[in-house]
């Protein structure tokens, strides 16, 4: 018996952006990484092709971070305190790409002055040649004052940097534009307001085609299912041919995932939910898996046994796509 | 899919008698396409019309009734491909699978393990389902006995696996008026099956090689009378998987009415975690229920996250019940800080707080579930609901001092709370993220 055709027909693919440069390039990376180009719904090959799979970050902070779990702590806790080292453990663990965060510079933080950021940032791009985002700190007065400085001296490297918001635009917009880097685009799980960040930063003259969304994340059991939706809603208007959403889309799964309770709570939780140890990653791995369902592109991840199962989904999921 | 007044208007008398109590057929048809009336309300219907409109009536997909009496469990009558168009009615059930080659302690200890599967999750209950007996030694009477146990010691309903007919009739019978799913893993034996479920009154499911035999198969059961079927497309592995399980439910919308049944999957992977995954992702995408060889609770817990997050209604806000919460260990001294009880937004402040590591009191005021902006915005967030509940809540007989922190986004409020509450207002930031950096370093008692 023949069952219905059930390919959709899509009008439109999502937009890729290339993050990194190599040395043919300006830049002085190994190699780039490419994301986007889905012409469908994730990983249904009959739907549409996925032309690059799911790329993943690992997190570095410049400077040792305060509460992470043990077994977060078990991984990088002997480089933590050396940002070229962390760099260094990401990279042998299979990272794409580094995400870089500058904690340091927040006025609680340490307030480090933007001289100190951008020695990181260069001793971080020398000792490692995988493509670079960067965040600031989320102080917009702090951010406006080092980030230009991060971008200026990156320059040529392309990296993605972090992160334009609705009210917070201009500055780093101008920054990544002189210096020829992509952007991250934030908006707080609403459509609209990712769509109006789009508008802002490209009445700045900065190219769509050099924008990723960061539409928020939320951990598995703590509003994970507000970002899966916004993610579908995403996809399915960048398919129909909405090019303000055609965007790829980064999504901050490990700090979302182990900031909970589920991969938090160590001995007190052990008998009602399984010891930490595989517990953690496991609630790293399927926030990301999930997510990937709802569609996105760029993935920040920590714990090497949450990346190696992503990886290995990801692998099955794409059999008969990709290059 | 739903009919229209007009659709069903053209299969009635038209004679407007008024016998069903409405004026006219035409108005008789609008109740009904509204869902507010059902067809047996007009006693002039002819029995083709009948049969007509009640199969165009039948939901895309059929919803199957597993269990029986208190365990009674629903699955089928979904209508969406995303969640955000309506919802996901019937949240997907999950079966752990135990098999009759066991030796007798390590299945006694998988069905004590099994009926254990029960967890805790934000205040809500939550677990596994089903107990799925898998007849793996082909023998009648080792599966008819592990059916009778793995259902009195785990006090779920069974899915009876097995690839004969026979065998599947043999542990139906030991479960008489119980209910369990069987499931046929022989597509040649299906149609015996379908004769064995429909006299023990179970519902059925069957597994082809692809979807089209699978459509072939449902038709031919069909015609049989049977129609509480669930469908397994035959596919292992994610890939595999995840596109049968959206074909089908695509398919079934489209109103294709072999494939218009619940769709049931196995994890198959290799390891524990990739499994986990697996699980996981055809609970997101279609699966009415999902077998697996996990066990342990580390590897379920995600899973039921999963399903409780996926399977929120996505039009009604979430909300945590309105009261004091403590984070660490409070004291009289101890901030507290006011929200709502919109449980995303709860869980945000509650997560910064416990970031911070400063013990504090939270105080979630009832706004029906809406976020700081919309219930202030709505008035469900103001002056007096605020100053009730902090009344309310036996916070005045916690702490020693009267000092609120209030979010930033609605700083407007600050005078009208301390008139009306007799507390002083400090000013929190606006976004939860800040909350973190707010108590240990500008908050001061």
């Amino acid at each position: 018996m023949s069952i219905p055709e059930v390919k959709e027909k899509w009008s439109a693919r999502v937009s890729e952006v290339t993050i990194g440069a190599t040395p043919a390039q300006g830049g002085t990376r190994a190699r780039t990484v490419t994301i986007g180009g889905a012409g469908g719904i994730p990983f249904l090959s009959f739907d549409g092709a996925l032309p690059h799979p799911p790329a993943i970050a690992i997190d570095v902070l410049d400077k040792q971070p305060v509460g992470w779990p043990k077994p977060l702590e078990e991984v990088y806790g002997d480089v933590w305190a050396d940002p070229v080292q962390w760099a260094r453990r990401a990279k042998e663990l299979g990272a794409d790409l580094i995400n870089l965060r500058l904690t340091g510079i927040h006025p609680d933080e340490g307030d480090w002055p933007p001289s100190k950021a951008v020695e990181i940032v260069k001793a971080v791009l020398e000792a490692v040649d995988l493509p670079l985002i960067v965040w600031g700190c989320d102080f917009p007065e702090k951010d406006q004052r080092v980030m230009p400085k991060v971008a200026e001296a990156a320059q040529g490297e392309r990296c993605l940097l972090g992160a334009v918001s609705q009210t917070e635009y201009r500055t780093l917009t101008a920054a990544a534009q002189a210096y020829g880097h992509t952007l991250i685009a934030a908006s707080p799980c609403d459509i609209n307001i990712a769509k109006q960040v789009n508008i802002l930063v490209t009445d700045m003259g900065f190219p769509l085609s050099d924008i990723v969304i960061y539409p928020s994340t939320a951990a598995l059991g703590y509003g994970m299912e507000y970002i899966y939706s916004i993610l579908e809603r995403g996809r399915l208007a960048a398919l129909s041919g909405d090019k303000l959403m055609a965007q790829p889309v980064i999504l901050d799964v490990g700090f979302e995932a182990w900031r909970v309770k589920e991969a938090r709570a160590d001995e007190e939780m052990a008998d009602a939910w399984g010891p930490l140890a595989y517990r953690g990653p496991a609630w790293e791995a399927v926030t990301a898996t999930d997510l990937l369902q709802g569609g996105a592109d760029l993935l920040i991840m920590r714990h090497p046994e949450a990346i190696r199962a992503v990886r290995e989904a990801v692998g099955q999921l794409m059999q008969g796509d990709g290059k | 899919m739903a009919l229209t007044g007009l659709e069903i208007y053209k299969h009635l008398p038209k004679t407007n008698c008024k016998d069903c109590g409405f004026p006219t057929c035409l108005a008789f048809a609008m109740k009904m396409a509204a869902k507010q009336v059902s067809l047996d309300k007009c006693p002039h219907v002819t029995p083709e019309a009948k049969a007509a409109l009640e199969s165009a009536a039948r939901p895309p997909i059929q919803l199957v009734t597993i269990g029986a009496d208190a365990q009674e469990l629903k699955i089928g009558n979904e209508t969406q491909l995303y969640r955000h168009e309506e919802k996901f009615y019937r949240p997907t059930l999950l079966a752990v699978r135990v098999w009759d080659t066991l030796e007798p302690t390590a299945l006694s200890a998988r069905l004590e393990a099994i009926a254990g599967l029960t967890f805790e999750r934000v205040g809500t209950k939550v677990g596994v389902e089903l107990v799925a007996v898998d007849n793996a030694s082909g023998d009648a009477a080792r599966f008819e006995s592990l059916a009778r146990q793995a259902v009195e010691v785990t006090g779920r309903p069974a899915v009876l696996m097995s690839a004969k007919a026979d065998n599947l009739q043999r542990a139906a019978r030991a479960l008489s008026g119980k209910r369990p799913l069987l499931y046929i893993s022989d597509p040649q034996q299906a149609l015996a099956a379908a004769a064995v479920a429909k006299a023990e009154n179970c519902p059925l499911a069957v597994r082809a090689e692809s979807l089209e035999a699978l459509a072939e198969l449902t038709s031919k059961i069909a015609a049989t009378g049977l129609e509480q079927i669930v469908i397994d497309p035959g596919a292992r592995g994610l890939k595999g998987t995840l596109e049968a399980l959206t074909r089908i439910r695509r398919a079934a919308l489209k109103n294709f009415r072999p494939l218009g049944y619940p769709a049931i999957a196995f994890t198959t992977a290799a390891t524990p975690l990739l499994q986990v995954v697996e699980a996981s992702t055809y609970v997101a995408k279609y699966a009415a229920i999902v077998v697996t060889d996990l066990i342990e609770r580390w590897q379920l817990l995600p899973v039921l996250a999963t399903r409780q997050d996926i399977f929120t209604d996505p039009q009604k806000p979430v909300a945590v019940q309105p009261k004091l919460y403590t984070v660490g260990e409070v004291g009289a001294e101890s901030p507290v800080l006011v929200t709502t009880n919109f449980s995303l937004t709860y869980y945000s402040v509650e997560g910064e707080v416990e970031a911070s590591r400063v013990p504090a009191y939270i105080l979630s005021v009832d706004t029906e579930g809406t976020s700081v902006l919309t219930a202030w915005a709505s008035d469900k967030f103001n002056a007096s609901t605020i100053t009730k509940a902090l009344k309310a809540s036996g916070i005045e007989e916690r702490v020693a001092h009267r000092k609120l922190i209030l979010p930033g986004l609605v700083a407007v409020l600050s005078a009208g709370v301390e008139d009306e509450s007799g507390w002083l207002v400090q000013i929190g930031p606006k976004e939860a993220s800040g909350i973190s950096s707010y108590l240990k370093n500008q908050w001061k008692n």
